[in-house]
């Protein structure tokens, strides 16, 4: 709205404008309701209708007794499940676990897996190759911190499901984005499901993944591909259709097939973005690295839940470090790869092709590991372990610190959370979703009130409208929290690259950081409850709000800023008149991804103890309540949308202006 | 030795031979994995790992997979878990019940085991709150157990929601002046114990043994009305005439189950299952092992499999 002072050359006046037209009708509605019949302020049980009872019958129909041509589904997806169980157990061989013989007490190792040694320094060559010496450098710190602190074996358990996962995410989305790219039709149906997909908590759509595919493995691959399935195929599109037109006619000119033009063309000319896509893929099944633990994947995951359960808050994060280490060697790899293939950098000549070098390091370090004992299994006399250190420190910080955080918390929770929840429990169902539309209508038009009201009415109808209502207090919390913490923090940052590098590092903490680790000092400082989730889902979604506001900022048109100086602006009037203006729609979006996130992490915070939506999706996981899980999770969806709508429609309001001024 | 007596020593162990041979073809009917429960809490990952370690020694397959507590039913109906060394009377009964119900899981009998799950506080609070262990001392010093959000009510941690737990109607029964919480998960349960007992803050909760929180911590159990059956059937059981639930929790068996499946493809596994027998002292004392000297349960188990051959192996005649 700030932007819309900026022109007072608008062309409407204010009581002709759909502002006003809005507000008049939310005023009558709201009238209507308050002297109405008592159903159009609390959700009448006869309006709530069973879905989650259909669906969930649905699904163990289909998960049990469905059969295509004679063969029952089960039975498929069962098969299908055995398939990758091998490849995920071949991979764990190579990489972690050896080959063994004997079994129970007469177990003897016959041959060892890769050794870290081995490992590691192809890590380090790889780094070397795509990024000189500063990536190798960065390659061999991460991979230190594995060996160091016992934690390779499982990193490489984790590693072997990550690898799985990543490459059929990319099988998948590679076809899907493909078929998506040529058919306009196929294009809308998977954007739509892709869009829902993506807010859809990923516990939700366990349990069926659990009925289909068995307890195991496979079952977690299958959960976490299609959690890291969206970013693939957004991208696929993005990259498809942003090879140049003259590539693509140059291709047809030469008398291509369809087939060739796309494998010898389109893909090869796209291939930078597709990195990018492979890199997000990455990222978010790491991401999940530790919730698909739960159900069975083993590795670094489950360390940080086994020593979290302990209260064991060092080795918690030690192992959660680990994650982060794995997540940074294998993004900032990716990225230089995704960097050389953009700037079509080939080896040099005379230069020996990569894999040359790798497979004749992968020889030498394997006899090297056979003679020298340490360097396949480092000894575990030569750990070492700063556990201690953090559970002194979380102990003292508790015993120093608690009642200063104890009056923060009270005051938080009785002046600000309580009345806001109160508020939302109290406010009548009809005048929320009159209150959405009119600000859609307002933002946008028709389409977009008629959207956020159907959305707003399946909740409704699901008969989660109070824990729904509970979700949006929490998120809109944390979101105002992360926003107001994380946006100065971005502006400051800016106009400093030399901190850049450190505050992504944090950045990518922040985010493959499985929250568990932090959420448990949490609540030993902050009790079990809302403020502890809040804090969870503030430090989460502080990520993405201070990276697009460094990106808003740092894409103010430097002729503007240089008007500005001339015109003799102080800081803070370019700052307010000129800065913001321009980037306000970034920092909209950014706004829009920081919801995105804390509604991803709603699921977490429920386990510190909320009533909200996510409460109910973890009930029904814990309780194998198929329908109630799927449905609770697309209420979580349907929240998510809205917002996105909302946000988006703000986002575009926030640019029209701004190009209106640059063509004057 | 006389050659007599060699003759004699030869035919026996030639008998013996005789005698364990079927046995021996019978031993691993088959090579299909047996997939044994594991879960969130050390206990049944301990008794996993320890019948995983056994039915391998015989010849068996095996592999852990992790699932949830009340979680576990459809795979076990499904058959794609086979064995679970624990289930509680505390809390799965009826799940249990209605398992086996189906047809399709087993009971394979009790561990020997005794749960018990109750409130419970550190010992310093029996000075703020004098009358513990009695559970009426409660109705007086609820305030000393209050936090601004809750006071002048009491705060009590239960266990986490899904666990289907009943402390809000006996709350209600009993007319304790406290306020509920719920946490998601045990680990943010026993966080709130560790903040609260390195401070000696005021605390009570929920805590279930055997557990190594009992080894760790001191205190004790809040001694409420004992269970019986007709507390949650008859209202006019009890302190309160017009209510159920105004009584303890029950404290009762752990129980192994089992894929009815598996009962024609690995017969003797089975039968080793059904042997199966355990104490609270000894698995508390591998408990501590484990948790608080970070060993691992692997390491834990091949230990006492190794000091126990005599139990174990007893158990494991029909493989041996």
């Amino acid at each position: 709205m700030a932007t819309s002072d900026l022109f007072p050359e608008r062309p409407r006046h204010f009581l002709t404008s759909p502002a006003a037209f809005a507000l008049i009708g939310f005023t009558v509605l709201a009238w209507i309701v308050v002297i109405g019949p008592a159903w159009l302020r609390t959700v009448p049980e006869a309006l709530t209708f069973p879905i989650a009872q259909v669906v969930g019958d649905a699904l163990n129909w289909f998960a049990r007794e469905a059969k295509i041509a004679g063969v029952a589904i089960q039975e498929l997806t069962r098969s299908l499940a055995d398939f990758f169980d091998v490849i995920i157990e071949s991979t764990v061989i190579v990489l972690s676990k050896g080959i063994y013989t004997g079994r129970g007490l007469n177990v003897t190792q016959a041959v060892p897996p890769l050794s870290w040694f081995a490992i590691g320094g192809t890590a380090v060559i790889l780094g070397y190759r795509l990024g000189g010496r500063s990536l190798a450098t960065v390659c061999a710190v991460s991979i230190g911190f594995l060996v160091l602190f016992g934690l390779w074996e499982n990193a490489m358990v984790t590693l072997s499901s990550v690898l799985v996962c990543v490459l059929l995410a990319m099988l998948i989305g590679l076809a899907l984005g493909i078929w998506s790219y040529r058919s306009q039709g196929v294009e809308n149906i998977t954007r739509g499901f892709m869009n829902v997909m993506q807010t859809v908590p990923i516990f939700s759509y366990l349990v069926p993944t659990l009925l289909l595919f068995g307890y195991g493995p496979a079952a977690a691959l299958f959960a976490t591909v299609i959690y890291a399935l969206p970013p693939m195929v957004h991208n696929t599109v993005l990259a498809l259709k942003s090879v140049p037109t003259e590539i693509t006619e140059g291709g047809r000119m030469m008398g291509c097939k369809p087939r060739q033009l796309l494998w010898q063309v389109q893909l090869p000319a796209a291939l930078a973005k597709l990195a990018v896509g492979m890199n997000q893929a990455i990222m978010m099944t790491l991401n999940m690295v530790i919730i698909a633990s739960m159900i069975g994947a083993g590795g670094l995951g489950f360390d940080v839940l086994q020593a979290l359960r302990k209260l064991d808050i060092g080795t918690g994060l030690e192992a959660g470090m680990g994650i982060v280490a794995l997540a940074i060697v294998l993004d900032r790899l990716s990225q230089a790869a995704a960097h050389r293939a953009a700037h079509g950098k080939h080896r040099e000549p005379g230069q020996r092709p990569l894999w040359h070098l790798v497979l004749a390091w992968l020889v030498v370090a394997t006899v090297a590991a056979y003679l020298v004992k340490p360097l396949q299994a480092w000894p575990d006399a030569w750990q070492v372990s700063t556990a201690g250190f953090w559970n002194a420190a979380v102990t003292w910080v508790n015993r120093e610190l608690f009642d200063v955080l104890e009056g923060f918390r009270n005051f938080a929770l009785l002046n600000v959370m309580r009345p806001f929840s109160a508020f939302l429990a109290t406010a009548p169902w009809t005048l929320v979703i009159g209150a959405l539309a009119a600000l859609a209508y307002a933002l946008s038009g028709w389409r977009l009130a008629v959207y956020c009201s159907a959305l707003a009415l399946f909740i409704v109808l699901t008969g989660y409208w109070g824990p729904a209502m509970n979700s949006v207090y929490l998120i809109t919390i944390a979101v105002t929290m992360a926003v107001l913490i994380g946006y100065p923090i971005g502006f400051w940052l800016s106009s400093r690259p030399r901190y850049q590098g450190f505050a992504s590092f944090i950045l990518d903490t922040l985010q493959t950081l499985p929250t568990l680790v932090y959420l448990l000092p949490a609540v030993m400082l902050f009790r079990i409850g809302d403020v502890s989730a809040v804090i969870a889902v503030t430090l989460y979604a502080l990520a993405p709000a201070v990276r697009y506001a460094m990106v808003g900022m740092a894409q103010v048109p430097h002729a503007r800023l240089e008007a500005a100086e001339i015109a003799g602006c102080t800081r803070w009037q370019t700052l307010i008149w000129v800065r913001f203006p321009a980037a306000m729609p970034t920092l909209l979006i950014g706004v829009n991804q920081t919801i995105m996130m804390a509604f991803s992490m709603l699921i977490i915070a429920a386990l510190v103890g909320t009533k909200d939506l996510g409460q109910e999706v973890l009930i029904a996981l814990n309780r194998s309540l198929v329908g109630e899980g799927i449905v609770a999770g697309l209420c979580v969806a349907c929240l998510a949308l809205i917002a996105d709508g909302l946000l988006k429609a703000a986002a575009a309001r926030a640019e029209a202006p701004g190009s209106r001024r640059s063509r004057a | 030795m006389t050659s007599n007596r060699m003759l004699g020593a030869l035919a026996l162990s030639a008998m013996a031979a005789t005698v364990a041979a079927p046995a021996m073809a019978d031993a691993p009917e088959s090579d299909e994995t047996i997939k044994i429960m594991t879960a969130d809490w050390t206990s049944i990952g301990l008794q996993g790992e320890i019948m995983s370690l056994i039915l391998q020694t015989v010849g068996y397959n095996t592999e852990l997979v992790v699932a949830d507590d009340s979680g576990r039913y459809p795979g076990f109906e499904n058959g794609d878990l086979h064995i679970a060394m624990e289930t509680w009377q505390t809390t799965q009964l009826q799940n249990l019940e209605r398992s086996v119900a189906t047809g399709n899981v087993l009971d394979m009998g009790e561990t020997g085991l005794r749960g018990v799950e109750d409130w419970w506080y550190p010992m310093y609070m029996k000075e703020r709150c004098p009358g513990l262990p009695n559970w009426e001392a409660l109705l007086d010093c609820a305030e000393v157990f209050s936090t601004a959000d809750t006071a002048p009510n009491g705060r009590y941690v239960g266990g986490p929601v899904s666990w289907g737990d009943h402390d809000e109607r006996m709350v209600e029964a009993l007319g304790l002046p406290f306020d509920i919480v719920h946490p998601g998960t045990d680990a943010a349960m026993f966080a709130e114990l560790k903040s609260a007992y390195d401070r000696e803050a005021p605390i009570v909760l929920w805590v279930w043994q055997p557990h190594w929180v009992t080894s760790v911590y001191e205190g004790e159990y809040v001694q409420f009305p004992q269970f019986e059956a007709a507390c949650f059937d008859d209202a006019s059981w009890g302190v309160n005439a017009d209510a159920t639930y105004d009584c303890g929790k029950p404290y009762g068996w752990i129980k192994k189950m089992a894929w009815a499946g598996g009962e024609d493809v690995w017969p003797c596994a089975y039968d080793i299952v059904r042997n199966y027998e355990m104490d609270n002292d000894t698995i508390a004392d591998l408990l501590v092992e484990i948790d608080l000297n970070g060993r691992s349960t692997t390491e834990v188990a091949t230990e006492w499999l190794q000091n126990n051959r005599g139990t174990w192996e007893g158990w494991a005649s029909c493989g041996l």
